[in-house]
């Protein structure tokens, strides 16, 4: 059905004529309402399934439920204070900062160049493109117990390759997911290599959107390479750039399946992040109250990303 | 000395999009400019101006034929080694740049001194009368402010060559008209060689020094405005230029044309030379003081369908549904082949001609 | 002289055109050349781990558990054992199963609520429209990380624990928000006089959204459904959460819960179930990625 057909079917209904401004327009045709209408299933199902959980961990951390014993009884701060004592907590909430900057900078980075990349026209692009959207469209749980093998400490594939070049002598391994400092790393890694196709087709979708005139003329105007890339299209994608980089940073500090499964947070918490720890304590350990305390210190930073969000969005739009 | 603009055999084709095979967008065009000049390359959507246009800034690679700048063939090289300047039908401006940003922008890639840019700017936004917008950015513009900008940005690298695309088509009616005025007392004034492309015929007429038109990659003809109205080298220009456009009467397999203002009622053609013909009127319309005339003519070969414009200082009384004798001075008429729609040699054609036989 | 001064000054005028041309040229196979380059390291790095995935699934274990040997071919004969072990031996069936009448429903659910509700924001001019639309984008911001334990109470209340009709109740909390954001996009790029050409036609505002604004949003809602069908599969906190046995559970669970007995990694088939869902989703994104920019940038038109 294309807009042709559409503006070709002869109306069915047939509006009886319009009087005077005073007669009472058709449910149907009343903007208010239809506002009001066709928003409250959404807002609803949020306010209820968001918005009161969302209190309801507020709540919580605030309590002393578990799991064991579901009975609510205030205990005010205690959660909190037993979070502030706890090394555990801290080394969370370190490593989660650590690892949301650094994840940021090589996705911001690395989705601009395989934008570009995406953009540019050669044979094969479809392939090239499915390949690059694998890491992303399948389920994090199953793309990460890959990673678990290929960064495993006696027979990852990744060991055997620097094994044949020699940079490994014979029976040597990395311990990517044992050494803390690496475990970190391979963590990082990972995710980035989840996130940044999605970052890519975010920011593809803004180098599209400049006019192609705009890129002639700057051809015209005798700019090269480096000096379109810079002067121009950067400048004309940085809020879309700056969209992509928040959502990543969203997620990235959300992330708790890619930490679960690699390393359960180990060795010794060094990959331990605020969302894997809720987890442990909140559900494996039973205590909800103790589990939503933790949780809960995601907040304030989610907000401050999502004002910068905004900003940047609000600048893409004026422009 | 300002250059020359050429282009040999030039063809440029494109693979067809899924319906049938390539398309030649210009199928063997040459053109060279005179020094100076303000050429406009006129016709309708999908002529192939604009991709002439295109090939000659270096945005296109033809597929065959050479483009010459100045007399260096420049197949191959990037728009920026041209030194050309172009100004786009959207104007194109940087809209993150304020309009000093956008002037100084090809200067800055050019790797001028600051104060050269400095000279540069102040010359080109004094010339086009902008200096006061230089903190604005585009969107704050108005159309007629925007295409000023744009032809600064071209103006200060001071190229061998304007390209201009469509530039007037973006703005209202009223403003054309003075956008237009501007736009030829500009060049008139920096002396550039220009190329102009317009599907506007009356924009065409108007500005250029000579006029190509084109249809479906090729330049039917290359002439100065009045030649081209005056002696169109096949229908399709005849019928392009000239509002309302040049009348066409099939006879003995030529089409005979005279344009709508030499047909006249026949009190008002004086001269021996003249042809005539029964005028069956329709409607007459009231346009700016002139009286066109809508009906058929009979008797001249078959009937057809014509317009006859009448000026205000013809007052012979015309009205709808009425059969009057109107005229045609011989030497106004224009021959076609009726297959080819080529020119021909004009044929005699007797004041009392009868039906063809 | 700056390079691009030099390029400036090296045109038709001072360097032959001859040699300027050659110049060009290389400048230009090198810059195709460096495409091509990262382009396929680009696909390497990212498929990469895909194709081991492949080889892996039919490794047999003396060659997989083999240090010595080369991971990315096959040393030993391959065998079909752990496919069938994945397809016969687990519930992975069911778990593709589960997943796909989740991931519809959940879909179907994301449109009814979320297409209106774009609407309403990008086109009936309220004045709380945009205070709305931000609201809804700061609810994407809560994290199911941070949700889902007060959430599983919530679902154990409505006795949903244990059932994966409990996926379908929640998900859509997070495809909404993004599907709100993605539509109004999409709509407010179309223009205004079609709509009005409808109800001048007779039809009520509802009529003529149903008739000509979501059609031509088509493209745009073919990307939001593939982008929350994706993110439903992809989704693994609360589906460990609400839900234990096994004949509930979705792919994203219930493949490493299954194929993963304590310290015991049966590879694989792990591999195995990897790529039989990884490529058809991926090839279906990549087919509508096409799409999907294109309602980005629907709103971008000339100047």
């Amino acid at each position: 059905m294309t807009a042709a057909d559409v503006t070709n079917t002869p109306a069915r209904e047939q509006a009886a004529p319009e009087p005077a401004r005073r007669r009472k327009q058709p449910l149907a045709d009343r903007e208010s309402f239809l506002a009001k209408a066709f928003l409250l299933p959404s807002i609803l199902y949020i306010v209820v399934l968001v918005g009161v959980p969302f209190f309801l961990a507020i709540g919580f951390s605030f309590s002393d439920v578990t799991s064991g014993d579901p009975s609510f009884d205030w205990v005010g701060l205690r959660n909190y204070r037993r979070i502030f004592d706890d090394p555990v907590f801290w080394r969370s909430l370190s490593n989660t900062i650590v690892f949301t900057l650094v994840s940021m900078v090589l996705i911001v980075l690395l989705s601009k160049v395989l934008a570009n990349i995406l953009a540019a026209d050669f044979r094969g692009k479809w392939v090239v493109r499915f390949c690059i959207l694998l890491p992303w469209t399948t389920p994090v749980s199953l793309s990460t117990i890959s990673w678990l093998w290929l960064l495993d400490n006696v027979f990852s594939p990744i060991d055997w390759v620097l094994r044949q070049i020699g940079y490994l002598g014979p029976g040597e391994n990395m311990y990517w997911l044992g050494k803390p400092g690496l475990a970190m790393a391979s963590v990082i890694a990972v995710h980035v290599w989840r996130l940044v196709p999605l970052a890519a087709v975010i920011v593809l979708a803004g180098l599209v959107s400049i006019p192609k005139d705009i890129d002639d003329a700057a051809r015209v105007d005798g700019a090269g390479f480096w000096r379109r890339m810079f002067g121009i299209t950067v400048p004309l994608t940085l809020p879309v750039i700056a969209v992509a980089g928040l959502f990543g940073a969203i997620l990235t500090f959300t992330v708790m399946a890619v930490v679960y499964v690699l390393t359960r947070g180990g060795p010794t918490n060094s990959t331990q992040v605020l969302a894997s720890w809720a987890y442990f304590v909140g559900i494996q350990g039973g205590d909800v109250a103790q589990g939503a305390a933790v949780a809960l210190f995601l907040f304030p930073l989610l907000l401050a990303a999502a004002i910068a969000i905004l900003r940047a969005v609000r600048r893409a739009e004026t422009l | 000395m300002p250059d020359v603009v050429e282009v040999r055999e030039l063809r440029k084709r494109f693979d067809g999009g899924g319906r049938g095979g390539p398309v030649y967008a210009i199928d063997g065009v040459d053109l060279a400019t005179e020094p100076g000049e303000y050429l406009v390359l006129l016709g309708p959507s999908g002529c192939g101006k604009t991709t002439l246009l295109r090939t000659i800034a270096g945005l296109e690679e033809p597929t065959s034929g050479e483009v010459l700048i100045g007399g260096h063939v420049v197949n191959g090289l990037p728009p920026r080694a041209r030194k050309i300047a172009m100004v786009f039908q959207s104007y194109a401006l940087y809209p993150h740049k304020t309009v000093l940003k956008n002037i100084t922008f090809p200067l800055k890639a050019a790797g001028m001194s600051a104060d050269k840019q400095q000279e540069r700017v102040e010359w080109a936004t004094g010339l086009l009368s902008i200096e006061h917008l230089l903190s604005r950015r585009p969107r704050q513009l108005s159309g007629g402010e925007r295409q000023r900008v744009a032809l600064a940005r071209a103006l200060v690298r001071e190229p061998r060559v304007f390209l201009l695309d469509e530039p007037l088509s973006n703005l209202d009616a009223k403003l054309r008209a003075t956008a237009r005025d501007e736009l030829k007392r500009f060049q008139d004034r920096v002396g550039t060689t220009t190329i102009y492309v317009t599907h506007d015929q009356a924009e065409a007429m108007g500005l250029g020094d000579r006029i190509a038109v084109m249809e479906a990659g090729k330049i039917r003809q290359l002439g100065h405005p009045v030649a081209i109205y005056d002696d169109p080298a096949d229908t399709f220009v005849a019928t392009f230029i000239g509002s309302p456009p040049m009348n066409l009467v099939r006879r003995d397999g030529q089409l005979v044309g005279f344009r709508p203002e030499h047909l006249l009622p026949i009190e008002n053609v004086t001269g021996a030379d003249r042809v005539t013909m029964p005028f069956h009127i329709d409607r007459v319309e009231y346009l700016s003081g002139d009286r066109h005339v809508y009906g058929t003519i009979t008797g001249l070969g078959e009937d057809a369908r014509v317009i006859a414009r009448l000026p205000s200082t013809v007052s012979t009384p015309i009205s709808p549904d009425e059969r009057h004798e109107f005229a045609v001075p011989a030497q106004r008429l224009r021959f076609f082949d009726a297959e080819s729609g080529q020119r021909s040699d004009p044929v005699p054609v007797g004041a009392t001609a009868g039906p063809p036989s | 002289m700056s390079e691009t001064a030099a390029l400036a000054a090296n045109t038709i005028e001072t360097v032959s055109a001859d040699a300027l041309r050659r110049r060009y040229r290389r400048q230009h196979v090198a810059a195709r050349v460096f495409v091509y380059f990262a382009a396929i390291l680009a696909a390497l790095l990212c498929a990469g781990p895909f194709a081991w995935s492949a080889i892996t699934a039919f490794k047999l274990n003396r060659d997989l558990y083999n240090p010595e040997n080369n991971p990315f071919i096959l040393n030993e004969p391959p065998t079909g054992d752990h496919i069938n072990l994945l397809l016969n031996g687990t519930p992975f069936l069911t778990f593709v199963w589960n997943t796909v009448w989740v991931g519809v429903l959940v879909v179907a659910i994301t449109l009814l609520l979320g297409l209106p509700a774009a609407y309403a924001l990008a086109r009936l001019n309220r004045p709380w429209s945009t205070p709305m639309a931000i609201a809804i984008f700061f609810v994407y911001l809560v994290p199911p990380s941070l949700l889902f334990l007060s959430l599983s109470r919530v679902v154990a209340g409505l006795g949903l624990q244990d059932s994966t009709w409990s996926l379908v109740l929640i998900y859509p909390t997070i495809t909404i928000p993004v599907a709100v954001w993605l539509l109004m996009g999409f709509l407010k790029a179309i223009p205004k006089d079609i709509e009005e050409q409808a109800m001048v036609d007779g039809h009520s505002r509802v009529g003529a959204f149903l008739r000509t604004v979501i059609p031509l949003a088509f493209p745009g809602i073919v990307a939001v459904v593939v982008f929350a069908f994706v993110l439903t599969t992809s989704e693994f906190i609360y589906a460990l959460a609400f839900i234990s046995p096994s004949d509930a559970k979705v792919v994203s669970t219930g493949v490493p819960t299954e194929l993963v007995r304590g310290d015991v990694f049966f590879w694989q088939s792990l591999q195995a179930a990897t790529i039989l869902v990884a490529v058809p989703i991926a090839f279906i994104f990549n087919f509508f990625l096409e799409r999907f920019i294109a309602g980005f940038t629907m709103g971008a038109v000339k100047g």
